[in-house]
């Protein structure tokens, strides 16, 4: 099938203002005829529901969490982009977007990218407006901070709470719109399938967490904000309700799923510190504004306390590779040079998984009091985890899954190929490439929720009679049905193994041979292994209770059954692209020392994959990737 | 590391029907193990024997989603200064404690299941006024409005609140007065938040009361149990807002209070 991306015509930096004027529009009192289902309430959901709701459109707004505010955009701690130049560093939107796909290496959408770094000037304007409080000067002007792969200081933020900070104001505006009646908010519902009609999204099936009752929506379109698939390696940095089901239902009803092997690994999250692990915490990455990365130089040092090892027997090898973006080298780059350390026996802490970040220099030049408001939070976050106290040692960091690039392939207008469904922020798979830069998570799920989609969505819906298709329509109570036997299902396997227990064995190998470095022999010998793991699985679970009640073990096996599928379609999509670029690392496609060699001649395109009925056998369609304005090149940040 | 032998003592509980105590013995729990590491070995360990486990509400498991709650030992979200549930480590109990864990108590959060209630009161109140009045796409440039930085630090302090509910958990009259006053704080006290400052007040104020919360007589039992060190001085600015709003109200001079889709 061909994929046809929708991007409009003309120069670069026209495109977006041009498709505004090009787009539809649709008349006041119309718009309420329309219903919109949002699915998720993070950054993108909330900003999404909020403002179709303030243009007047009727709005249903689901989360599985007890409340909309919870929703993990919420533990984003560092910052959010925006190409404001307050600094007068010279920044401007073409060095955000210039910046975006190189940081992406080269695999984003060039058009999307733009349009993304045109919207970030006014993400910061409505965040203010609604209260956010931002950090400021003493002039009571904005203040910025720096993050990896940027040469200028263009990020806002909030302590280090700014996801917080950012959703609680999108989280006031549905709040706003709840209380207008625009919005109406389902709160502890799952999205267990996508309804399609005739090839269009029209609605969807939830389950009530605390009921366990079944239920059927219908929409006008649908809207999926539900977030990243992180956590198909079990552990990551997403909270524990994190899943991939919504994206891979709708994949199952024929969106496709583009790039899923673009996933990034965040640098600096406090090491693994046992198997009864749950989840990895991270460090923000502005903390690498100030700390300074290093092991030992001798490997019979790793073991002595840091303040034993002298200055001249410390590796600081991020500033030693990369002199010029030195402790601020991107995600991917830093990450694989931590792991680089310590398969060379350098790694310091339990398991030697871990480098030293180190604070000494900055506390010395700054003063410890300094460093406590920037950073004090995360300080502290530090000690009660590990026990330690970062003012005292320097920090024991490692790498760990944080945000995944791929997601359901969307055109200009985030529409994926099903008519009808649109895909917002990390869901969706467009602008951030094979790498995302620090910052810039924030800024996509905003500017997808409160910019682009209010615009784009009205070229869908004006070809729409509005409230045509109910839940009465055949689909939805087959839909209904499919999703109450599959409940059964899982209630009546009564096997030995906990979902928790399959759950962490597929993240294991997943994590084995799909996460910082991939090769073709590893991947194959996944493919092999996730299909027998998933056969076990639906022998072998045990979820207790029952399906009419609160069932927290019910939940988590749907989504670890979902997962266990969509491990496969990574590991696929992983071994099909024979080149590294940014999060995907191929050990085989290296250069001599060490770094990511992309192969544009035969991959610059975006792998967009079809679901066909067999697992192990999806379609392949690519979507060429044309570079206009930015030049092809090899990633450097030496 | 080294490995706790615990017996807890576990609030179990379906819907409205009356709960129970129930011991559950936890030998073996590595003292790195988060405390709700310890409840996932637990709940591990009771699905293997065939036995219903323990539910209760988590997510983020890094303090900030504020999903997380449990009454540990009486305390909202243990006895850690300014942590929660999720972020308090094993390390601080030793091997033979005893720990009772309940759910947060209040007739205004409902229980679900054992350790899970309903919170949905808290998004009712932020419903009835928590917002600015702003629409997407209308603002001005965001250095248009310069906000001195001890307004702006003084707003972040109240805006760190999580909503976990532990000010009610831990108030012998179930008052969110803390919840309220650091979401009405946080906007009463920026420049964005003045044009709606007395609607915001009045409104919030009395959805709590209708939600069912207590009264606040001033024991500051809320403070510290706050996971995020909220300080009760915005207690004392809510008191002061709602005062001033109630005047005016008196008088006539107060736009109809928000919320309820007026």
């Amino acid at each position: 099938m061909s994929l046809n991306s929708n991007i409009p015509s003309g120069p670069m930096a026209m495109k977006w203002s041009k498709h505004k004027q090009d787009s539809k529009l649709i008349n006041p009192k119309n718009k309420r005829k329309f219903t919109v289902l949002v699915v998720g309430s993070g950054l993108a959901g909330s900003s999404a529901a909020a403002t179709l709701s303030e243009l007047g459109y009727k709005v249903k707004c689901f989360c599985f969490q007890d409340s909309a505010r919870r929703a993990h955009s919420i533990a984003a701690q560092g910052g959010i982009n925006a190409a404001k130049n307050y600094q007068n560093d010279g920044d401007s939107v073409h060095r955000l977007f210039y910046d975006t796909v190189k940081g992406g290496d080269f695999r984003a959408r060039e058009a999307n990218v733009h349009r993304l770094a045109e919207v970030s000037v006014n993400i910061i304007d409505q965040c203010v407006a609604q209260g956010v409080p931002f950090a400021r000067e003493y002039g009571g002007m904005l203040a910025n901070r720096s993050f990896g792969g940027a040469q200028v200081s263009r990020t806002f933020y909030a302590r280090g709470q700014t996801g917080q900070q950012l959703l609680l104001g999108a989280y006031s505006a549905l709040n706003k719109e709840i209380a207008s009646g625009g919005v109406q908010m389902y709160t502890r519902m799952e999205m267990l399938d996508l309804v399609t009609v005739d090839g269009h999204a029209k609605g969807i099936i939830t389950r009530n967490l605390v009921t366990g009752k079944i239920e059927a929506h219908a929409g006008d379109a649908v809207l999926l904000c539900t977030g990243g698939y992180g956590n198909v390696f079990y552990l990551s940095t997403n909270a524990m309700g994190c899943n991939v089901t919504a994206t891979w239902r709708a994949h199952r009803k024929g969106a496709f799923f583009a790039n899923p092997c673009y996933t990034q690994i965040h640098p600096t999250c406090i090491p693994v510190s046992g198997d009864y692990q749950s989840k990895l915490t991270l460090m923000s990455e502005s903390l690498r504004n100030d700390g300074r990365v290093w092991v030992p130089k001798k490997k019979e040092d790793c073991g002595k306390a840091p303040d034993q090892i002298p200055e001249a027997d410390r590796d600081y090898y991020l500033e030693r590779k990369y002199p010029s973006f030195g402790n601020l080298a991107p995600r991917d780059i830093s990450s694989r040079a931590a792991k680089e350390a310590c398969d060379d026996g350098r790694g310091v802490g339990p398991g030697g998984r871990g480098v030293y970040l180190d604070f000494a220099e900055a506390i010395q030049q700054f003063g410890a009091k300094t460093i406590a408001e920037r950073y004090g939070n995360l300080f502290e976050m530090y000690e009660r985890i590990t026990g330690e106290s970062a003012y005292k040692r320097p920090m024991r960091i490692y790498p760990a899954v944080h945000y995944t690039m791929g997601g359901l392939w969307v055109d200009y207008n985030l529409m994926s190929n099903l008519p009808g469904l649109h895909v917002l922020g990390e869901a969706n798979f467009s602008d951030h490439g094979a790498n995302r830069l620090g910052a810039s998570a924030l800024m996509q799920g905003l500017a997808d929720g409160y910019f682009v989609i209010p615009t784009t969505i009205a070229n869908y819906l004006v070809g729409q009679k509005p409230g045509s298709i109910t839940t009465d329509h055949p689909e939805f109570k087959k839909a209904v049905e499919a999703c109450t036997a599959q409940t059964k299902k899982f209630l009546n396997i009564n096997g030995k193994r906990s979902v928790d227990s399959f759950h962490r064995e597929l993240g294991l190998l997943v994590w084995d041979k799909c996460g910082m470095a991939r090769t073709r022999e590893g991947l194959t010998e996944a493919l092999k292994r996730i299909p027998e793991l998933r056969e076990e699985f639906w022998q072998n679970v045990k979820v207790p209770g029952s399906g009419d009640f609160t069932n927290p073990e019910l939940e988590k096996a749907g989504r670890v059954a979902d997962f266990m599928e969509f491990a496969e379609l990574l590991c696929l999509d992983a071994r099909h692209r024979e080149e590294s670029c940014g999060g995907h690392f191929r050990s085989e496609y290296q250069t001599e020392d060490g770094e990511a060699k992309r192969d544009d001649e035969n991959f610059s395109y975006a792998a967009a994959w079809e679901y066909t009925g067999n697992l192990s056998q999806p379609t392949l369609n690519k979507e060429p990737l044309t570079f206009e304005e930015v030049h092809l090149a090899v990633r450097s940040y030496k | 590391m080294s490995l706790l032998n615990l017996h807890l003592k576990v609030w179990r509980q379906n819907g409205s029907q009356p709960g129970h105590f129930q011991d559950i013995e936890a030998p073996e729990i590595p003292d790195h193990a988060s405390f709700l590491e310890m409840m996932d070995i637990v709940n591990e360990r009771l699905i293997s024997k065939g036995e219903d486990p323990v539910a209760f509400d988590h997510d983020c498991r890094e303090g900030i989603c504020g999903m997380c709650s449990m009454q540990i030992n009486g305390v909202p979200h243990g006895p850690e200064k300014a942590t929660t549930t999720c972020q308090l480590h094993m390390r601080k109990f030793r091997t033979g404690d005893t720990i009772w864990i309940e759910p947060f108590r209040a007739s205004a959060f409902p229980i679900l299941k054992d350790l899970m209630v309903d919170r949905t009161a808290f998004d009712r109140i932020q419903q009835a006024g928590g917002f600015v009045t702003v629409r997407t796409g209308a603002p001005q440039d965001a250095n248009a409005l310069p906000i001195g930085k001890e307004v702006a630090d003084a707003a972040m302090d109240a805006a760190e609140c999580i909503g976990c509910g532990a000010c009610v958990a831990a108030c012998k009259n179930a008052s969110a007065m803390l919840f309220v006053s650091a979401k009405a704080g946080q906007l009463n006290s920026l420049p964005q938040g003045q044009p709606e400052k007395d609607r915001r007040t009045l409104g919030m104020v009395r959805q709590m009361d209708k939600e069912g919360f207590g009264n606040c007589t001033n024991q500051y039992e809320c403070e510290a149990a706050c996971p995020k060190g909220i300080s009760v001085r915005w207690i004392t600015k809510l008191n002061r807002d709602y005062a001033i709003a109630s005047v005016k109200e008196a008088f006539g001079n107060t736009p109809k209070v928000a919320g309820g889709g007026d």
